[in-house]
């Protein structure tokens, strides 16, 4: 790789970037000729519908299917071994029961050996590992609750605003000013407050309803320009409905921006709930997240660390994965961005 | 430009007025202020709760409670606040006091280190696009932008501050560390630096070496116990500070703007060594007084210089003075060190709980390294947060300018780098920043309520998080106009800056 400056005037540069003027119907549009010789774009013996290209060019972006593997693993991981709902799991010990504690509750983990209790004991004798497992499960159902109430409301108001405009837009415009006046976190610590009785499910949806205001100014952005388009003129020329020509000509065309968003909300809900959870506004006693256990254990981080060092780990690695599953959809849904190899 | 600011301030007071009803509401909802009481089998507790009920206010509906606060808080026009009580009859208006300064402290000087670091970090790694520093901070940014906040702080407080504290009672480095030490800063510094390889192993190896001789240094005169910048130092610093800016800003040809710094900095040095006696102990407003006569006399310098290249002249001698002046405070700051030590004594020295030493008294410099060592690791974690999306951002938003049309224009005319870079590129590219630092401050200080739980701070975080935990409205309001109205001020700035670098919305 060369660290050189892009596009530096110099001989040479013009051998490993050939900047060509393309003539077109707007004018001369630069286009570097690397980005054409995309291989993947690249259109050999058959042709790749959109969705394809963008699997493809997916598939191919390694740092993301790290992340997608580790978080595949990190999810089965979490559901299979304490089980979930009425499906028992392998792992023998439960993290409602405490036990006797045996070598100061230390973890067992070794190379190539679980042992007894690999992640520890907690105070009371509790196997460390199965309650992890819970509070990891616990926080990916919020997550991806939250994820998916805050897309949806985010797409359909981002799509009313844009199309419509007028006092759709206004509200979701006044919403966003709210939040720059108010912090999400405490809305979100009020409202979990309020909530907290309810249950995980409540809490999640209650907090989906606060986290959309981000990916529906995305997409009212979107669809400001995608309804000047000449297919949507045409699909209202021809007498498509306004709810026909949102959902059948305009949502297909925002589909990349949704899912991009959807990924990095999701990872950032998990840091909301898990900052939630450790303050106390979010999962509460007897139910359990990885919030609330670092919140539970913070003290003991001279004494036993590791009932501090697990819950945090897991949290990492889920929003770290989470994140470059993210970065790996923008490229492939925005080729414009993908990285050129010289 | 006058009628777009007031549009935008009168718009966001509605806000955050409405916001007031909203969070006054959820607040006074979200549970039961007499829960405790409730379970007291005490007979005295049926009496208790009437009492707590009527002088809360729990029986009337929420629109006369509102407008009970509201009233209250609507004094302040007249400079009459009244904050109102909270659920155990202290004054929220006195609580509010100490604590809005720890925060406002915490999270301004977060900000501008964040804007800072992450600006520079961003532009050096768009500049050097898909080179081995830009995947190093690339996967930084991802890393940091996925941590937990209080996860990180807690670790931060056990390796950092704890060790650090065991440390200093005997400083003093290993050669093997010194090595180590060394031998780090100079890969970090060829990284930054790039280029060839040549001049990369050039700049490492100049860097190590560097490095290895200070430490050797400070090792064996105990300077990690008793520091000493002194004038040479601060000359050194300022004169580079002169080039560098210079040579960023305007290019070393241009002569007039150089002398007009290196002139800034010979003022300083004399101003220092004039006022040291005053400089030993001064008082607050004092010190921002002079450091706003060394930025006017830093403006008159550059002007007498200035010539055709005025606003440049001046522009680049006040940046040197502000560069001075920090260094000038940092020296003072050394000088004070080895008696903060010996007044912390057994205590720590990076403090972890609170945000002050109890009881704490000391010289002007000495208290301000107190507060600053407190400060230190919770400003650590918000600003490793910011800068991994600022950095982010300004990167995004670099290219994106890099790839424009008169970006090629400018270079095409023969430009050098430099000064596409700096005037032609970077300018334009702040424009986006602006608006993201100013959206993102409500959540740095989303950030600081969790930070302070962690360091165990008294500010606007605890009254927040108790006030919400007790169901008690008063605290809650008071910490929501306070942040409130720092956000409503922090984007007043960013759209007046707006304004400036983007003439278009003057109109």
């Amino acid at each position: 790789m060369s660290d050189q400056t892009p596009g530096r005037t110099g001989p040479q540069d013009g051998e490993e970037r050939e900047i060509v003027a393309t003539p077109t119907v707007t004018g001369i549009d630069p286009v570097p000729q690397t980005v054409l010789e995309d291989p993947v774009d690249e259109v050999a013996d058959r042709s790749y519908s959109q969705g394809q290209l963008v699997m493809r060019r997916f598939v191919r972006h390694k740092g993301a299917m790290v992340a997608l593997a580790v978080l595949v693993a990190v999810v089965l991981l979490a559901f299979t071994s304490i089980g979930f709902g009425p499906f028992p799991g392998w792992w023998s010990k439960s993290f409602v029961v405490g036990g006797p504690v045996i070598d100061g509750g230390r973890p067992t983990l070794g190379f190539l050996r679980l042992g007894e209790h690999p992640f520890g004991q907690d105070n009371i004798g509790k196997d460390y590992f199965a309650l992890v497992m819970r509070g990891t499960q616990r926080s990916l159902i919020i997550a991806f609750v939250i994820g998916l109430v805050s897309t949806f409301i985010g797409t359909l108001v981002g799509s009313l605003a844009g199309y419509y405009r007028g006092w759709v837009e206004a509200f979701l415009m006044r919403i966003t000013d709210l939040f720059i006046v108010v912090p999400l976190l405490v809305i979100a610590a009020v409202v979990g407050q309020m909530v907290s009785g309810g249950g995980i499910m409540a809490l999640a949806l209650f907090l989906g309803v606060l986290t959309w205001t981000g990916l529906a100014r995305l997409v009212r952005g979107e669809v400001l320009s995608l309804r000047e388009r000449e297919f949507v003129v045409a699909a209202r020329a021809s007498g498509a409905s306004a709810p026909r020509i949102i959902v059948k000509h305009i949502l297909p065309n925002t589909v990349g921006v949704v899912i991009v968003s959807a990924t990095l909300m999701i990872s950032s809900a998990i840091l909301l709930e898990t900052s939630l959870s450790y303050l106390g506004f979010g999962v509460k006693a007897p139910d359990t997240s990885l919030g609330s256990l670092i919140s539970l254990y913070e003290q003991s981080f001279q004494t036993r660390p590791w009932l501090f060092w697990w819950p945090g780990i897991f949290i990492l690695v889920i929003a770290l994965c989470i994140n470059f599953i993210g970065d790996g959809l923008r490229d492939a849904f925005d080729p414009r961005q993908t990285r050129e190899k010289k | 430009m006058f009628r777009y600011i007031t549009r935008r301030l009168v718009i966001s007071v509605l806000v955050l007025l409405a916001a007031s009803v909203l969070i006054y509401v959820l607040t006074i909802n979200s549970g039961d202020p007499l829960a405790g009481l409730r379970e007291n089998p005490d007979p005295a507790a049926a009496r208790m709760i009437e009492s707590k009920t009527r002088w809360m206010g729990l029986d009337l509906p929420w629109y006369e409670r509102y407008w009970g606060w509201f009233t209250g808080v609507a004094g302040c026009v007249t400079l009459a606040c009244d904050f109102g009580t909270d659920a155990m009859g202290q004054d929220v208006g006195q609580a509010i006091g100490s604590a809005a300064g720890a925060t406002l402290r915490l999270v301004t000087i977060a900000t501008l280190l964040a804007i800072v670091v992450g600006i520079a970090v961003g532009i050096l790694s768009a500049i050097r696009q898909y080179s081995g520093f830009d995947y190093v901070v690339t996967f930084g940014a991802f890393l940091f932008y996925s941590l937990p906040v209080f996860w990180a702080a807690v670790l931060l407080k056990d390796f950092g501050a704890i060790r650090f504290n065991t440390w200093i009672r005997d400083p003093a480095f290993t050669v093997g560390q010194i090595l180590g030490i060394s031998v780090a800063l100079g890969v970090i510094l060829q990284f930054v630096l790039g280029g060839a390889w040549r001049r990369r192993l050039l700049t490492g190896g100049a860097a190590t070496a560097f490095a290895v001789g200070a430490l050797f240094y400070f090792n064996a005169v105990g300077w990690y116990r008793e520091p000493r910048l002194g004038i040479g130092v601060i000359a050194l610093v300022g004169a580079g500070a002169a080039v560098l800016v210079t040579m960023l800003v305007a290019g070393l040809r241009h002569r007039r703007v150089l002398w007009a710094a290196l002139t800034t900095v010979g003022v300083g040095i004399v101003a220092v060594l004039v006022l040291d006696g005053y400089l030993d102990e001064p008082t607050g407003a004092g010190l921002a007084g002079l450091l706003v006569l060394a930025l006017a006399l830093a403006a008159v310098v550059g002007y007498a210089w200035g010539g055709f290249s005025r606003r440049t002249a001046i522009g680049v001698s006040m940046t040197t003075a502000l560069v001075m002046s920090l260094t000038v405070a940092a020296s003072y700051l050394a000088d004070h060190w080895s008696e903060y030590l010996d007044q912390q004594g057994r205590r720590p020295i990076i403090g972890t709980i609170g945000e002050s030493t109890p009881g704490f008294s000391g010289g002007f410099w000495a208290t301000a390294l107190d507060q600053g060592t407190q400060l230190l690791l919770p400003t650590t974690v918000l600003v490793l947060i910011s800068v991994a999306s600022y950095s982010r951002y300004t990167r995004a938003s670099m290219l994106e300018v890099m790839g424009q049309d008169y970006v090629r224009t400018a270079r095409s005319k023969g430009l050098s780098e430099r000064t596409v870079i700096v005037r032609h590129a970077f300018r334009n590219a702040l424009i986006p920043i602006t608006t993201i630092v100013a959206m993102d401050f409500a959540a740095l200080i989303g950030g600081a309520v969790i930070t302070e739980r962690v360091f165990g701070w008294n500010g606007m975080g605890s009254l927040f998080a108790t006030g919400l935990s007790n169901v008690d409205p008063n605290p809650v309001m008071a910490f929501f106009l306070v942040t409130g109205s720092a956000a409503i001020v922090m984007n007043l700035v960013a759209d007046i800056l707006y304004a400036t670098l983007d003439p278009r919305i003057r109109r």
